[in-house]
């Protein structure tokens, strides 16, 4: 046969194949070793307050590279973004955006009508836009206060800066600017030094708003002075980095100081009672008058009321959880929903098949927006009753209702896991705005 | 020129400690570095004196479980080598089977009437006896 008489040739080639693959093999095989051997080397000083992100990805590639694809958009099935495209205008040079929220549901227009938020707000998208899209907001046309730029951007060096080395003066320094010229003294999106100390890479907290809200909360529960960055464990500051800003808060007094209204509670309903006793209100409702607070995204209050928190999992567990890299684990930072990851993000500890695992989810966030939808339209119905009522001998009371359960609706709503961080919170909280709009109409009808 | 080959695969075996997979010893199915974790929370676990990994992770007898370790390391290998693999790592229906079987090796005793009902699912519940996921 004719293949015999080729033998040397087959034998040539078939030696040569096993010889290159067991070498590549063998390569393979040396660099995962050093892998595990040198986890980590430093090749650049990273400065005290390098906030340039590109210099802590020298030293830390395989962490910038997730870091880097916080740009990406994806969809989940209620939250998420789309990435679409615009046409740049004069004053706003994005070609991408997101999607319309006030267009997807019109009623939060009714119920921020008056404020700015029913101008322009958009579905919100990964850590890589925060800057961007705050600064070309429509919102900002009624000029915003550089507090704004707090969360919106990496502000620790600015502070430092502002503040010649004192955090909290650089805080106040930068509140009291009005946001465009606050915005002059940043230059990224968040970035490493605003969850980790360069020194050592320890997680580190780097908001005064954070340190002091914290700090009033644990005396609340009965500690005094709580110095976050000297006292929280190592699985409390995987929470508290996100704490920093993925929260409710509100401008102090005249110097706009950013305030986190904790020291009565961390649920809906203890948050409006600290606003209602300062009095505190956003602005006036354009159609009833009402003295309305607008929720901002209390994703750490909500968590902090759900079952994982009280297992101790933390936002990283989920949101940044470990992955394999060659030999290594790391954490991913890529910051996104734990439905694009439900392996590593739920099955280290709920070993059920990941399609079950996103049934369950589907089923509380489900039944989540159905009550969320009923309790919304009735707001709206409750709303266009007092605006037809202004003469009601007691509209102020009313009104009243109305601020309550607008505020606890929207607490309900602003918060980005469509009840997913404590769904019978998130369920209660608005069975106690339902109930304000319940008696604000038995008052109206009278 | 057949020495060649030979000798990349011998170099390559002894490099990769290729041998030891042969052994029973729990230090060579972290190797690979993936299973570490695995090989350290099964040196706490409550099996940690009385089984080693094969001792649940292959059939007994010498022959299913050496089939069982070459369709493993081929398996394992090539996942690792490529990178194409689930991380928590996923046990699937051919090992976990295998897993089931070996708590008879040694509780049959114990739970000789309850298996005269139904076969049971042992780590369904008693998922951490050996390690933690």
């Amino acid at each position: 046969m004719k293949i015999f008489r080729n033998a040397p040739f087959w034998v040539f080639t078939v030696c040569i194949v096993i010889s290159a693959s067991c070498f590549l093999l063998a390569l393979n095989i040396l660099e995962r070793k050093n892998e595990e051997k040198n986890m980590h080397h430093q090749v650049k000083k990273i400065g005290p307050l390098e906030d340039n992100p590109a210099i802590w990805g020298a030293s830390f590639p395989l962490q910038y590279e997730g870091y880097l694809k916080n740009v990406d958009q994806d969809r989940t099935r209620y939250g998420g973004s789309e990435a679409l495209k615009r046409i740049p205008t004069e004053g706003d040079p994005r070609v991408i955006v997101s999607q319309d929220k006030l267009k997807i549901d019109p009623r939060l227009v009714t119920m921020w009508a008056g404020y700015a938020f029913s101008k322009d707000f958009r579905e919100e998208r990964g850590h890589a836009f925060m800057l961007s899209d705050q600064i070309y907001t429509k919102r900002q046309k009624v000029g915003q206060p550089g507090t704004c730029i707090n969360c919106h951007a990496s502000t620790y060096k600015a502070m430092m800066l502002l503040g010649n080395g004192d955090l909290t003066q650089g805080f106040y320094k930068l509140n009291q600017m009005p946001y465009m010229e606050a915005a002059k003294q940043v230059k990224h999106p968040v970035s490493c030094i605003d969850c980790h100390d360069p020194e050592n890479m320890k997680l580190r907290v780097t908001r005064p708003a954070f340190i002091e809200g914290i700090k009033s909360y644990k005396k609340f529960m009965g500690v005094d002075d709580y110095d976050v960055n000297k006292m929280a464990s190592v699985s409390d500051m995987r929470v508290f980095v996100c704490a920093q800003c993925h929260v409710e808060y509100y401008f102090k007094g005249k110097d706009k100081v950013l305030t986190y209204p904790w020291s009565k509670g961390l649920t809906g309903d203890a948050i409006l009672s600290y606003y209602n006793d300062i009095n505190f209100k956003d602005w006036t409702h354009k159609l009833t008058g009402a003295e309305v607070i607008k929720a901002q995204h209390p994703e750490f209050e909500t968590y902090s009321n759900g079952i994982h928190a009280r297992s101790g999992v933390s936002c990283v567990d989920c949101h940044m959880p470990y992955k394999k890299v060659g030999a290594m684990k790391i954490t991913d930072h890529q910051i996104n929903s734990p439905m694009l990851k439900v392996n590593r993000a739920c099955r280290t500890c709920h070993s059920i098949p990941e399609d079950e695992l996103i049934e369950r989810v589907n089923l509380i966030q489900d039944k989540h927006t159905e009550m969320k939808d009923i309790v919304f339209d009735a707001l709206i119905a409750f709303i266009k009753k007092i605006e037809e009522a202004q003469g009601h001998p007691d509209i102020d009371k009313i009104r009243k209702y109305q601020r309550d359960a607008q505020f606890l609706l929207d607490y309900v709503e602003a918060e980005n896991s469509v009840g997913f961080h404590a769904p019978q919170e998130s369920a209660r909280t608005l069975m106690q705005s339902l109930d304000y709009i319940r008696e604000g109409e038995i008052l109206l009808s009278k | 020129m057949l020495s060649i080959p030979i000798g990349f695969v011998i170099s390559t075996f002894i490099y990769s400690k290729g041998y030891s997979y042969l052994s029973d010893a729990p230090e060579a199915c972290g190797n690979c570095h993936i299973m570490n974790d695995h090989l350290y929370s099964y040196q706490k676990s409550s099996h940690h004196t009385g089984a080693v990994c094969n001792s649940c992770h292959t059939p007994s007898g010498f022959f299913g479980k050496y089939i069982t370790k070459a369709i493993n390391g081929w398996a394992h290998g090539y996942a690792f080598t490529t990178g194409d693999y689930a991380w928590p790592l996923q046990i699937k229906g051919f090992n976990k089977a295998i897993t089931n079987k070996s708590c008879l090796k040694c509780h049959t005793g114990i739970i000789h009437t309850t298996r005269a009902v139904r076969e049971f699912d042992c780590i369904h519940c008693h998922s951490d006896v050996g390690h933690l996921r």
